[in-house]
Parts: structure tokens; sequence; C-alpha cells
């Protein structure tokens, strides 16, 4: 009974803190940090149980974008649209826009699908959303070594004075889809609706990012309606696909069809730079909202 | 942020502030775009309020009880103390790392194995993975789940699921640990397990956090416990006085509303309760058909004539297998002052095997006050020495 009267001293190592704190944006980042591990293991386990019980497993991350090219392919050529290599063309921008819209639906219904663990477990809730970019990032990584094998196979020249480019576009990529999925995760708490009207949306962003057409196609058209040809810009995505396309497709025009700026590589990255600013201007915001809708999630659910 | 009281000891491991938790219920479920839109600016909600403005200090190395019948706000302050919940008002402070179990198998995924939701379940808990690995073993043994660890979690039973919750938790080296209720699904070994290791953590000076409306065990491990009803926090103290206000909210007699410390002060207490048998010297077990008695000291604080004792005794479940009191035996206490002692005969005990729990109950005959009141206040184990099997030892002889 000694154990239950006096009860032994450890020794006080750290301070008291408050369980439920407003954190400031950096504050916010920090401790997401903290948690990478969690953030590891939940994206190992939405790609784990994704895969579980299928034969093909992971090949069926490979499958989706593979049904998608052969569709896009046979259309465009029966409508006499395409043009040389146009499967390759197809698949740089598809690739990013796979990565791009499953991130954002999956993260959308990410806190409502997890309603249990958020009323039942204490842990930073920003790292539901980011596990479901995480797995998809991992999807887009095992496509492009895929993609690249099959560049590597039929011998296709890549531009290499525009690759370095790449990473820069797939960081602002993770950047824009992160903080849309932090916006979209708690509104969808507050009204399922987000989720249906999102697929919608997604549907025609897809058409409005130029992947299955050329982006110097689309600005003179937009141009004869009076829309000055910039506007595709400011579809964040529109920047990422266009440096994917130039830097691997490797040309800005084929057979004397024009298919991308021809600026050099620092328009390229100037127009990165730019979407890049806005995207973490974005997740600040996100950030921001998200910390405020944190303490309300867990009775919203 | 509410201002920082001025008497801190600089060892308190939970600070509850003035907590309040205010839930809104929607009358009409709002969750679509449109509804809220729409209903924009017109108050759809009725307020539910789930705990007021309740406040205490928990100090290091202290185990404590929260106490409260369902939707007395026990899981709700739990939950706040847990940082899943955001109070209304008022803050909640923790020292140290946390670790809660507030359900069984929150976190796992049923589709994964149980090894695969160890290191998920553990780095909700914020527990780098290498450390996780290094445990991983200790972990497992804890949980006795060898041969099912590799499988699916979705096979286990739900005692297996808590098993493995419980193993994650007390593994994590926390500073302080929530409970709640779970460890009621575990069977007889585990909850033995997970009492010893309890044991062990209050000898360690880590400070525990037990929800539960089993009195039993608040009784058995707890040094302090707090009773919630509507909310409301009704007393804080030592377990016994907790537990008696406790049973009083549930029975639905608040100890005289106005005034419920005059329950609290109550002027008889029950102290040392032992069971005797002639053959203690020699054996802890009773064989069938001998003999017990249990002493029982008593205090008061002042002078009572005309108590009334009141005797239980259950089987191990807590299913009673003999109750009566002195006034249905027209047996009459000597008058009780200071410290006293009583002896009750038990007589020739007919059971078989098991462990028989007494609980005893000291009544005031004149105002039908409860004066003390001791759940399994004592025990005595029978060996059956006989060839029978069941729980009531007969003297069945055959003639033919």
């Amino acid at each position: 009974m000694t154990a239950l009267d006096q009860p032994a001293r450890r020794p006080a190592s750290d301070q008291l803190r408050p369980m439920a704190q407003r954190r400031s944006i950096l504050g916010h980042v920090r401790e997401i940090f903290q948690f990478r591990e969690l953030l590891g293991s939940l994206t190992r386990k939405e790609l784990t149980v994704r895969y579980k019980h299928s034969t093909l497993g992971f090949l069926w991350s490979m499958v989706q974008p593979l049904f998608l090219l052969v569709v896009y392919t046979a259309v465009f050529a029966i409508l006499g649209a395409g043009f040389p290599r146009f499967a390759i063309w197809v698949l740089c921008g598809l690739l990013v826009w796979t990565f791009a819209s499953t991130a954002m639906l999956t993260a959308t219904v990410s806190i409502t699908a997890n309603a249990s663990l958020v009323g039942k477990v204490k842990f930073p809730r920003a790292i539901l959303p980011l596990a479901n970019v995480g797995s998809a990032l991992t999807h887009f990584l095992l496509q492009s070594i895929a993609f690249a094998a099959v560049l590597v196979v039929t011998r296709h020249a890549v531009d290499w004075t525009y690759m370095w480019l790449l990473p820069i576009a797939l960081v602002v990529a993770i950047l824009v889809v992160s903080g849309l999925a932090l916006l979209l995760a708690p509104l969808n708490v507050m009204a399922r609706d987000t989720m249906h009207l999102l697929e919608l949306l997604v549907m025609g962003w897809f058409w409005m990012t130029p992947i299955l057409y050329q982006y110097e196609r689309a600005v003179p058209f937009l141009e004869r309606h009076g829309i000055p040809g910039e506007v595709l810009l400011l579809n964040p995505f529109t920047s990422v696909v266009i440096t994917f396309q130039r830097a691997i497709y490797g040309t800005s025009e084929v057979d004397g069809i024009a298919l991308l700026p021809d600026d050099g590589p620092l328009w390229y990255l100037g127009v990165l730079a730019i979407v890049g600013a806005v995207a973490v201007l974005i997740l600040a915001v996100a950030l921001k909202v998200f910390d405020r809708a944190d303490a309300n999630l867990a009775e919203a659910l | 942020m509410s201002s920082v009281s001025p008497s801190r000891s600089g060892d308190e491991a939970i600070i509850v502030e003035e907590v309040s938790k205010v839930f809104r219920i929607s009358t009409t479920p709002v969750t679509s775009l449109k509804e809220r839109l729409l209903g924009m600016g017109r108050n759809h909600y009725q307020e539910f309020p789930a705990l007021n403005d309740v406040g205490f200090t928990i100090e290091q190395g202290e185990t404590v009880g929260i106490l409260g019948h369902n939707g007395s706000g026990k899981s709700t302050l739990l939950k706040c103390i847990a940082g899943i919940l955001t109070p209304s008002s008022g803050q909640v402070l923790v020292r140290g790392r946390l670790a809660s179990l507030l359900e069984l198998g929150a976190g796992f995924h049923p589709d994964l194995t149980g090894r695969e939701n160890v290191f998920i379940n553990a780095a909700f808990l914020g527990m780098p993975r290498k450390e996780i690995a290094a445990r991983f073993d200790e972990i497992v043994d804890f949980a006795g789940l060898e041969q099912f660890i590799d499988e699916p979690v979705k096979h286990y039973s739900s005692g297996m699921y808590v098993r493995l919750g419980f193993a994650v938790a007390v593994n994590l080296d926390p500073d302080v640990l929530l409970v709640d209720e779970v460890l009621a699904v575990g069977d007889e070994v585990f909850q033995l397990k997970c009492m010893s290791r309890i044991k062990q953590f209050q000898d360690e000076g880590r400070t525990i956090v037990l929800v539960t409306h089993a009195a039993e065990t608040v009784r058995q491990v707890c040094n302090r416990a707090i009773v919630l009803d509507h909310g409301n926090m009704v007393i804080d103290d030592e377990p016994g006085k907790a537990i008696r206000v406790f049973r009083e909210y549930l029975h639905g007699h608040p100890p005289s509303a106005l005034d419920p410390e005059s329950f609290v002060e109550s002027p008889l207490a029950i102290g040392d309760v032992r069971v005797h048998h002639d053959h203690e010297g020699s054996r802890r077990h009773v064989h069938v058909g001998e003999s017990v008695w249990v002493d029982i000291e008593v205090t008061t604080t002042r002078r009572i004539d005309d108590a009334i004792l009141d005797l239980e005794v259950t089987d191990n479940e807590g299913r009673i297998l003999y109750h009566v009191d002195t006034d249905s035996l027209d047996e009459r206490i000597a008058p009780l002052d200071g410290t006293c002692s009583l002896r009750v005969d038990i007589g020739r005990i007919g059971l078989l095997d098991g462990e028989f729990p007494i609980n005893l109950k000291l009544i005031e005959r004149s105002t039908g006050r409860v004066l003390d009141w001791k759940e399994r206040a004592t025990s005595f184990e029978v060996l059956n020495t006989t060839r029978a099997n069941g729980t009531v030892a007969f003297d069945v002889t055959v003639r033919s």
C-alpha cells in the first residue's frame, strides 16, 4: 500500500504545456515535422491497404494511366488531332495530373473517412490529408520509373537543358496539392458536398490543363476570343505540366506545329517560381485555416 | 490564455483549469452546403453543457479515478485532458509524455496485421519507429499475441484488441497514462497483468487517470477519485468517500443536495477488516465445512447507538450468494464509540472452490443513513477437498 499512500516522485523533466493550443503556422509545420514518422506510417498504410487483397497489387497503379493513355491516343487518332510521339506527350501531363487529382480527391475525404481516429487519438490531424498526398506521390514516382523505362526502351531523346527543372516542378506541384488538401479536408467535414463538388471540378480542371492539347494552340484560340493567353497560367498545374512536357517530350515544336513556349529554361523557371510562391502562400493560409478548424473537428464528426 | 494560478508546486502532472465544454447539437442535421448557406444566421443548435467549470490538479505519481454514470461527462473530461477535444473555456495543462487508451483498437486498421498496427499505433502516440522496434518483442509478449501478430487484426477478438492496445500504450514510457473503461474487456489473466503493470507504474511515480464506472477498480488502485454528475464535479477526495457519494448519485439520491459535505463527513469509518479461520496458521485456504469469522475495526467520531451491519458474501464475479443485516437477524450491535471492533461469525462454509469477497455496510437506523460502505472489504478462499464440482457444498449420499 505504500505506493498508494506515498507516491514516488519522478523528476519533473518537462514543462507543463497546454493540451489544446492555437499554433502559429511555423509551430504547426514543426508539429507535423515531429510526427513525420506517423506521416510515413500512414502513407505506407494507405498503400498497403489499397492493394492488400489484389493479385496485381502495385501494378494496378500503372493500369489506370495506361488505360487512359490508350483511350486518349485512340480518340485523338480518330479525330486526326494527334502528332508524332503523341503517347509520350500525353503521359507527361497525365502522370502529373493523376498525382494531383488523386491526392486532392483522397485527401478531401481523409478526415471524414477516419472519423473514429480523429475522435479517439490525439495527433496533428493535418497528417491525414498529407498522408494521402504522400501515397499519391509514391504512385507518381513508381509510374515515373515505369515511364522512364519506356523512354529508354523507345530511345526517346529528352531535352537535358530542361530536365533539371523537373524536381522544381514536382515540388511546386506538391506544395499546391498540399495546400488544397489542407483546405478541402476540413471543408468536407463541415459540408460533405465538398467531395461531390470537387469530383465535378476535377473533371473540368483536367480539360483546362494543357495535357491532351498543346499550350501554344490554346493561347491563340483564347486570344481570338479576346481572352489573354496567360489565363492558362493561372491554373497552377499548367506550369508544372508544360515543364514536364518541355523537358521530357524534348522540343517546343514538331513538324512545324508549335507545342510549347520557346523562351528557354529560365522562362519556365520564372513561371514555376511565381506559382511556387503563390503555393507557399496558399499553404500558409491552409495551415492557419486548418488550425482553426482543428479545434472543432472531433465534435463536428 | 487564462491567468496562471499562483499555487503551483512544480510537481503537477495535470492541471485542469475551470474547464467547461458545451456541445452544440443541431436540431436539424446540417451537413450539406445548401442547408449551411440557407441556415446562416439562424440558430439551429441546442446547447448541451457536458462539463461545467471543472477544475483540479493532479500531482505527479498520483492515480486518480474519475467516476460517473453514463452521460456524466467523464469521457468528455478525459478527451479534454488527452487534447482530443478543445474545451469551450478554461484549459488543460499536462507535463510530460501522455499516452491515452480511450477505446479498444482506436487507430487499428482491420486489414493490417498486428505487427503493422503496433507500429502505426505507436506512431500515433508520437513514438519514434526505432524505439518501437526496440520494444516490439516486449509489446507482443505483454499482449500474449506471439502466434497472431502477423494476422490481420480483423480476425482478432475484442479481448485481443484491448490487449494489443494496452500493451502498446504501457510500453511507450508515458509520464501520464489515461485509460477509459477498456480494461474491463480483457480476460481475467490479462486484467491481473494490467493491474500489476498499473501498480508498477505507480511505483515508478507515473501519473494515471482511470475513467470508469466500476467503483471496485477505483478502490483497488486509485489514491484519489473524482465524481462527476451532469458535468459538475461533485467530489474530489479519497476513493472511499468518493465511491460512497458516487453510489448515492447512482441510486438517484444526491447526498442532501443542499449540503453534500455533510455526507462526506460521516461520523463512522470502517477500518481494518480481516477474515479468520481455525487453520490460518498453517494454510491460507478454508476447507469445506470449516468455520470462518470476520473481525471488523470501526472508528467513530461520535457515539452511535443504533448501527445496523449489512453483510454480503459474493462470488468473484460479484454475484450475491448471501445477504443479511443485523436488523433482520434481530441482533443488536452494542453502541459504537471511538475505536471498537465487531466480530461476525459466518459459521460453517458450505461452499466449494473459489474466492468469496465480502461487502460490508454500516447504517444508522434512526436516520437510515449509510455510515460507511466497503465493497470487497475482505475475502476468503475455499479449497475444495471433496470430489464434487460447483459452488455450493451439499451433503449428498445415495441409498439403494
